[in-house]
């Protein structure tokens, strides 16, 4: 009897934490029902229509998805996309890993860390806008300084070869310091015992980065990539501000061109359906991140 | 207490949204005034219609007007979607490239019927502005105001180079030596030794001040190259509402092989790659070029911006003579709008010669009818600018209509990269815009 009621006073503890658990996370939830879940349903269902926004929409099926398919721009955004995120990610990874390393093996000043940071404070847009400016082939500050250094001035923004490297440098130099930042956190979760052992051992600088730091690194690592990642293909406010996804396309990223289907040819139905692609490639992508990276463990346990 | 601020801020918030949400919905029963609401884009211009409105108001009690102005983008995106949302303003300036799109989705009012029964003169604008705004038969818009294409020069560089200002007035220009234009545009052209364009040891890859430059190039070319193509025997479209672009014309090939070859071979003008998103004018205003063609509503960015004195010079003579583009706003009336009769009063106040003339006073734009755009000639007169180039030009036999057509912006998209790829010099023009061509006709 004691047994049993003990038993059931567990199960009502369990009961009203659990309770407790959901209330918690219930704003979140309702945030995400209703700011994410169900405009993503409903971008589905208009996907599935011919709607110009003036008009009711027309159900057409799958027809958009089947355009979609042999829409030469569609494609050349995708593959625009894939160079901006190869670009951007190594660059903005191994870039933030470094500040990040040296910031905590060297200098573990406060300052250093706020102005690490300090370009991710500023929004995407004034960040672009700045930049735009500053990389303007005739007025801007960057080839003044080429130029008193001897170096021819540069077309930057306005030049199709250079447009998305400089678009990617822009994102880089403005999200750097939050993967650095990240990076230092997790950097103090590895017990400071193995560098010490480490050293006892032998071991260099470089052997302990590669064999303690990498490695314990990993969740961070992964979640920094993953969320980056996801990010980069979402690339959108520098490249309105700075190219408008010119000159001659080459900046036409897929949420560029999702804007452009949507707001400036008025054709919702196949935006949408846009859309609706790149969020199952993302969920596929991200899995399979997630797979690689093993970013459920740690090789801390 | 910091918190305790920061809620009574929020909850501020709160209350102008709801009041603003109020005035949206301008039908409420209790509401004896009728607020219509007036969308446009320009923001120097709001202030100016802000004193029609004043006026209106004053002669029509019980109406008022509330004004809303948005950024060129953001303005057509939030008009469409509030089309459908049923919250559109009641009376919105209206922009040619829209006009096809809006009348197949029926969201202007057609304003026939109350022009015939007010009996609106049509002949009393500039002839062509009405017209542009009518199809069947059926008017969907009153003329608002109009632009044109001039040259806008740097009076110290040209006097400078030894130009006088009557040779700059009577330019030529053709697409095989580029006539009189280039010799100018060559001869303004300097490098970092002070050499100039037409002198022998001018270093084309260290140029300091070009001859000519423009805002980036567009599909349409209003102020980039349009007119040059235009006076050379190009046609962009076969007819207003037409089904066939004339983008494989050889006019427009060679006049844009010689717009390259002055940048990328010569060096007397600015190339696509030098040209960053700020426009024309902030390369003019930083004294990096001599001449920049640009269009009248942007007189006054000129005057505020450019520290150099600065002129007006009509458009070259081409082999097909002088040709600016000539485009004209109206005003037009929401089609799902509550009020109407009071939207069609302001509309026909707006394009009436009063409202007119306090645009034309103010020297923002030209108003559509003869007598208020003399108003405007007058009002930069007195600030001591001489702006007859745009003026004269304003005539049936030197303008050329904005092409007109369905699916406009795709269009508009498909030609700007076409244009931008030849300016590049990333191929053989003429394929590039055959190219472009079929593929914008094939999507009518």
């Amino acid at each position: 009897m004691p047994g049993r009621a003990r038993n059931v006073s567990l199960r009502q503890r369990r009961r009203k934490e659990a309770l407790i658990g959901y209330l918690f996370v219930a704003p979140a939830f309702v945030g995400f029902l209703i700011f994410y879940l169900l405009p993503t349903v409903r971008a589905v269902g208009i996907s599935l229509t011919d709607w110009n926004l003036m008009r009711a929409p027309k159900f057409v099926g799958l027809g958009n998805y089947a355009t979609l398919l042999s829409d030469g721009n569609f494609w050349h955004s995708a593959k625009v996309t894939l160079a901006y995120v190869l670009y951007n990610i190594p660059l903005q990874t191994v870039l933030g890993l470094l500040l990040a390393v040296l910031s905590d093996r060297l200098a573990r000043a406060v300052w250093l860390r706020a102005t690490i940071i300090a370009p991710y404070l500023i929004s995407n847009v004034v960040a672009a806008l700045v930049w735009m400016m500053m990389l303007d082939p005739i007025l801007g500050l960057v080839n003044a300084f080429l130029t008193f250094f001897g170096v021819s001035p540069q077309g930057f923004l306005a030049s199709p070869d250079q447009a998305m490297v400089s678009v990617a440098a822009i994102s880089t130099w403005r999200h750097t310091g939050l993967t650095a930042l990240l990076f230092y956190a997790g950097l103090q979760a590895i017990p400071g015992y193995l560098y010490e052992a480490a050293r006892l051992e032998g071991a260099g600088e470089w052997t302990m980065f590669r064999r303690i730091t990498l490695p314990l690194l990993r969740p961070v690592l992964a979640f920094v990539v993953v969320t980056s990642l996801i990010g980069s293909f979402q690339v959108f406010d520098v490249v309105a501000v700075a190219t408008a996804g010119g000159p001659s396309n080459s900046t036409r990223v897929i949420l560029w061109y999702i804007y452009e289907n949507a707001f400036k040819f008025n054709r919702m139905g196949y935006a949408s359906a846009i859309s609706v692609v790149l969020f199952a490639t993302l969920i596929l992508v991200t899995l399979l991140q997630m797979r690689v990276l093993r970013a459920d463990q740690s090789d801390l346990d | 207490m910091k918190e305790y601020l920061m809620g009574k801020r929020h909850l501020t918030g709160v209350l102008a949204t709801a009041t603003a949400l109020t005035t949206l919905g301008s039908s409420f029963a209790w509401a004896e005034d009728v607020t219509l609401n007036y969308a446009m884009w320009d923001a120097n211009q709001a202030p100016v219609y802000r004193q029609c409105a004043d006026k209106f108001e004053a002669e029509n009690p019980g109406i008022k007007i509330n004004i809303k102005q948005d950024s060129w983008d953001n303005y057509w995106t939030t008009l469409s979607t509030s089309f459908v949302a049923g919250t559109a303003p009641d009376v919105f300036v209206n922009h040619l490239s829209r006009f096809p799109e809006f009348l197949a989705n029926g969201v202007m009012d057609d304003l026939t019927d109350r022009i015939a029964a007010d009996k609106v003169e049509m002949k009393a604008y500039l002839p062509g502005l009405a017209e542009s705004w009518n199809k069947d038969d059926r008017q969907y818009g009153l003329p608002k105001d109009w632009d044109t294409i001039a040259l806008i020069y740097n009076k110290k560089m040209v006097a400078d180079a030894g130009i006088s200002e009557e040779e700059l007035k009577n330019l030529t220009w053709n697409p095989k030596d580029g006539g009189s234009l280039e010799k100018i545009v060559a001869r303004l052209s300097v490098d970092q030794n002070g050499k100039r364009g037409d002198e022998t040891g001018f270093d084309k890859s260290k140029v300091s001040v070009y001859g000519w430059a423009t805002n980036t190039v567009d599909g349409y070319g209003q102020t980039q190259w349009s007119f040059l193509a235009v006076s050379d025997g190009f046609k962009p479209i076969d007819k207003p509402w037409g089904k066939q672009y004339g983008y494989d014309s050889p006019a427009l090939a060679e006049t844009l092989t010689w717009i390259r070859d002055l940048a990328l071979k010569k060096g007397f003008a600015l190339s696509q790659e030098q040209t960053g998103r700020l426009n024309a004018t902030a390369i003019f205003a930083a004294g990096k070029a001599a001449i920049v063609p640009d269009g009248s509503w942007n007189i006054s960015s000129y005057r505020d911006t450019s520290k150099a004195e600065f002129g007006f010079a009509p458009l070259p003579q081409g082999p097909d003579g002088r040709r600016s583009m000539f485009n004209g706003l109206s005003d037009s009336i929401w089609s799902g709008s509550q009020h109407k009769d009071e939207a069609w009063k302001w509309v026909k106040y707006l394009g009436g010669s009063e409202c007119q003339t306090i645009v034309g006073k103010s020297g923002v734009v030209f108003p559509a009818r003869p007598e208020a755009a003399k108003a405007a000639e007058e009002a930069h007169k007195a600030k001591g600018l001489d702006v007859s180039a745009f003026v004269q030009l304003a005539t049936p036999e030197t303008t050329f209509p904005f092409p007109i057509s369905d699916r406009a912006s795709e269009i508009s998209a498909i030609l700007t990269t076409a244009i931008e790829n030849v300016l590049l010099g990333k191929g053989d023009p003429a394929t590039i815009l055959k190219e472009a061509n079929d593929q914008a006709n094939g999507m009518l």
